[in-house]
């Protein structure tokens, strides 16, 4: 009995791992742009030719910037929840819209609404490398000094935001 | 002679040019290429950069690409891309305090696994030796085998 003690311990021990190992997300890879500042670009703003749009013009705000696209399928499950935080208007969304066409994307606004205060133009994805998009929607939780807070990757939802987000922004604000 | 000489020469011959690749820089486009090798997709997360035909790796090739043409260093841009996507991007990871069970995790279990067998071996070496047959067993045995030759060098 006593030399069945070691093996069954080490057996113990890597279903213990495995299970743990098991839990984790692997499309959940934690980015290592939480807590550092948003990188800054300035692009051409969805529908209103002429305008720009550079993070720092949101300098002492807290806001989101989510990364969406009309060909992306998972956005337009978390778009009723946008739309509802649009509705209450406690925390700013901003746009970006990644690799996208400009009419496909302004059709797709008007179909099923608009949640965001405007839509940067990410046309070639380049904005989307500096932020470490990789599987959109992605969205990201930016403070009064422009420091990214958190980072959601895919779509959010109201569990997310209640929990995390929201509570983090209110915290953000004071 | 020739048979065993010709592969030989062949292979000094291969190595000799590999060397001199390195140092005469490897061409860009060859670069780019061990680069992409080095450099995981994430979208399809088991894919190096350059198997995968994801629209994001596409993106980071070109990415790549453009950073080698425009003279920037092996390091510059794996830089580049773990500071945007963290060290998963790469395929062989940095070896810090979070990693450091995965670097050293196997050398600890091959010395645990030689200390085990030294131990095994050891107990093995101390024990008692068996004790001898009884008058009693040795009859049995000759009864059933036949009277043998005594024990020749065996303990």
């Amino acid at each position: 009995m006593k030399r069945l003690l070691w093996p069954f311990a080490i057996f113990v021990l890597l279903v213990g791992f495995l299970a743990a190992g098991l839990q984790l997300n692997p499309r959940e890879v934690p980015s290592p742009l939480v807590g550092k500042a948003a990188p800054s670009f300035e692009l051409p703003v969805l529908q209103q030719p002429g305008k720009r749009f550079a993070p720092a013009d949101m300098r002492g705000r807290v806001w989101l910037l989510n990364v969406w696209a009309s060909w992306c399928e998972s956005c337009r499950d978390e778009h009723p929840v946008l739309l509802d935080l649009a509705r209450r208007g406690t925390l700013p969304i901003l746009g970006l819209n990644y690799k996208d066409k400009g009419e496909e994307a302004a059709a797709w606004l008007k179909r099923f609404g608009d949640p965001y205060a405007l839509s940067a133009v990410d046309a070639e994805g380049r904005i989307g490398i500096d932020y470490g998009v990789y599987g959109v929607p992605e969205t990201y939780l930016i403070d009064a000094e422009g420091v990214i807070r958190y980072k959601q990757i895919g779509p959010l939802t109201w569990t997310i935001l209640e929990q995390k987000v929201l509570p983090l922004a209110a915290a953000l604000k004071k | 002679m020739n048979r065993l000489l010709a592969p030989l020469l062949l292979s000094f011959l291969l190595a000799f040019a590999q060397l001199q690749a390195k140092e005469n820089d490897v061409p860009t486009d060859a670069r780019v290429r061990q680069l992409e090798e080095k450099l995981r997709c994430l979208v399809c997360q088991n894919q190096t950069l350059a198997d995968s035909n994801a629209e994001l790796a596409q993106d980071l090739r070109r990415q790549v690409r453009e950073q080698v043409y425009a003279g920037r260093s092996d390091e510059e841009i794996t830089a580049f891309l773990v500071q945007r996507y963290g060290d998963f991007v790469l395929y062989e990871p940095p070896f810090k305090p979070s990693t450091a069970l995965l670097w050293l995790g196997p050398f600890v279990l091959l010395a645990a696994a030689l200390a085990g067998l030294v131990l095994v071996l050891r107990r093995r070496r101390d024990a008692p030796p068996e004790a001898a047959l009884g008058p009693e067993e040795q009859r049995l045995v000759e009864r059933v085998l036949g009277p043998g030759e005594p024990p020749a060098g065996q303990p």
